[in-house]
């Protein structure tokens, strides 16, 4: 395994408010590849920012510790860097949020040539800078402009191009797509996945919406309570969450279940076994289910069927009842996994009477 | 003209009780309180956001002090804190009376009054900009200057108007130290010898001062504000 960039180790962040302690964060740990891009999905109030905001350290943990590429920021309920060392190594990390934080008395490339107030280029090269970073995200021709002047989606790209002054390894996205509306927002999505690929960048992306991760994400961990509950990479996540809330956030899975409560069965004969299937899109216009009954002349009846675009990848799911004696059964069960078919066996129990 | 103002004829133009006299008394009692008692403002105003719980200097006994200097300050009436602080006057300036010896007076009231105004206008800078600057790598010094100072001048422009508006009327009180300037030729040869004539003119002279700082202070305030559309 890799060298993760960022390391979270047995975070925890408490606040006082007033009498009352409340504990944000409860014992995270978090390592995230270079390269990634990992989404951290929750519903607000679930510690997502306040972890987050350890990394670069805008949060200082109560417990913990902190070490990005290598480098140890925090351990042992201390900062192991001095203040001014600190101010430089957060040029490494870029973040944007969700109101942008833009400068509004300054022009749009004044907001992009201000993070670069202490960098070792001269002046007529950070402007150069700025200009390709502007061009970078689209806004070339608006760089004299004020923030003010422009769209939501417009801002949130001069605040992507501020973060990319310094030319980042790790770029924080904040609930940076919230405020805006579904097609800023993919845009904007798609803006931080070519810049992933482009720079190398590693992106870490939190928000409440699965649509975000799911564009765009290859890894998510959830968040409920200060706490992750489940992690893994976007797929297996996203097609066989394990926890209730998982559920929830990914929509699919949700509506399979309900479908399938919708059949109304009550059990399954004892030559049924219900099985979901997930398959790569490249496998899309192979009807496994014909090629089933040909080979091994075993029935599956389709319940529930659906194709989600992960990661710019199609991924199927079907939910099937699979008849026939266990022999049948297995081979089918052979037969699909050849076909580079995940097959998951699904509790019915779990389904129709819980 | 004399015979419809005819005590304000006769007060004349130059001269220690003048028209003259008393507008450039009030101006210089404007003027220099505003330079002195306005840096020291400031730099409490932002020694005040900076230092407070939550601030990028966090302090608790710096602010402490800070906001108990300014309370104080401002708790006092202008008119007692002439005659209370009259021996550091004495100290710094030479002399309890005169114009010269208002200036110290003026100075501290318009320091108090000017310290709060700056913290809230401060203030009005959204928290997300300070900590988009802190994620940027800014340093202290970039964050109180490009941030605080820059995102907020419009309304620091709005507040000194403000300040200044109510340093023009401090300066009408400094006639009981015998600073003149024309709040003193409003009452003392106005009011106090039933000249009505003389105390219409003062506050219409007033007046004029007043708007001309309001005017000014607006456009400024216009022109420098990119926030709102």
């Amino acid at each position: 395994m890799a060298k993760p960039i960022i390391d979270l180790a047995n975070i925890n962040v408490t606040f006082k408010q007033g009498k009352e302690v409340v504990h944000a964060v409860k014992d995270v740990s978090l390592s995230i590849e270079k390269g990634d891009i990992y989404g951290i999905v929750g519903y607000s109030g679930a510690g997502k920012s306040t972890l987050v905001r350890t990394i670069n350290l805008l949060q200082k943990p109560t417990d913990g510790s902190v070490t990005i590429d290598g480098e140890s920021f925090f351990k042992d309920h201390q900062q192991q860097l001095s203040n001014k060392e600190l101010q430089e190594k957060r040029r490494n990390i870029g973040m944007i949020f969700q109101h942008f934080n833009l400068l509004n008395e300054t022009t749009v490339i004044e907001n992009v040539l201000f993070a670069l107030k202490h960098s070792k280029l001269d002046d007529d090269a950070q402007e150069k800078k700025a200009l390709e970073l502007l061009e970078l995200v689209g806004l070339k021709d608006k760089a004299d402009f004020y923030p003010v002047q422009l769209s939501g989606g417009e801002q949130q790209r001069v605040s992507i191009a501020r973060a990319l002054a310094n030319d980042p390894e790790i770029l924080i996205s904040d609930e940076a797509t919230s405020a805006l509306d579904p097609q800023n927002t993919n845009q904007i999505l798609d803006l931080l996945k070519q810049i992933n690929d482009k720079l190398d960048l590693t992106v870490v992306l939190i928000t409440h919406e699965m649509d975000a991760v799911k564009r765009v994400a290859n890894k998510i961990a959830v968040m409920e309570h200060g706490q992750i509950i489940e992690r893994g990479p976007l797929q297996k996540v996203f097609l066989q969450p394990q926890q209730e809330l998982t559920r929830q956030f990914v929509g699919g899975s949700l509506a399979a279940v309900d479908t399938l409560r919708a059949f109304n069965l009550d059990h399954l004969a004892d030559d049924e076994e219900l099985f979901q299937l997930v398959y790569n899109g490249n496998n899309v216009t192979k009807s496994i289910i014909i090629a089933l009954y040909k080979e091994l002349g075993v029935e599956a009846s389709m319940l529930y069927g659906n194709i989600e675009i992960l990661g710019g990848e199609p991924v199927g799911t079907l939910f099937v009842v699979v008849k026939g004696d266990d022999k049948q059964r297995q081979a089918a069960v052979k037969f699909l996994e050849d076909n580079k078919v995940t097959v998951t066996k699904i509790d019915e129990r779990r389904i129709w009477n819980e | 003209m004399s015979s419809f103002l005819p005590n304000v004829v006769q007060l004349g133009w130059g001269g220690d009780n003048g028209w003259g006299t008393s507008i450039i008394q009030t101006i210089y009692m404007t003027v220099w309180p505003a330079i002195i008692g306005g840096l020291i403002g400031l730099i409490f105003g932002i020694a005040l956001v900076v230092t407070e719980p939550g601030g990028i200097l966090e302090n608790k006994v710096l602010y402490s002090i800070c906001d108990k200097i300014v309370s104080v300050f401002r708790a006092i009436p202008f008119i007692i804190l002439l005659a209370f602080i009259a021996p550091v006057t004495q100290a710094i300036v030479g002399t309890q009376i005169g114009t010269t010896a208002a200036l110290v007076p003026l100075s501290i009231g318009f320091f108090a009054f000017y310290a709060r105004q700056v913290q809230v206008a401060l203030k009005s800078v959204d928290q997300g900009k300070i900590e988009a600057a802190q994620a940027i790598g800014s340093t202290n010094k970039d964050i109180i200057f490009d941030v605080y100072l820059r995102e907020s001048r419009s309304e620091l422009i709005r507040v000194s108007t403000v300040s200044l508006i109510s340093l023009v009327s401090l300066t009408a009180m400094a006639g009981a130290i015998g600073a003149g300037g024309l709040g003193n030729t409003a009452i003392s040869y106005g009011y106090d010898r039933f000249n009505n004539d003389v105390t219409l003119v003062a506050t219409l002279l007033v007046l004029l001062f007043v708007l001309i700082i309001q005017v000014i202070g607006d456009l400024l305030a216009k022109k420098l504000n990119h926030q709102d559309r």
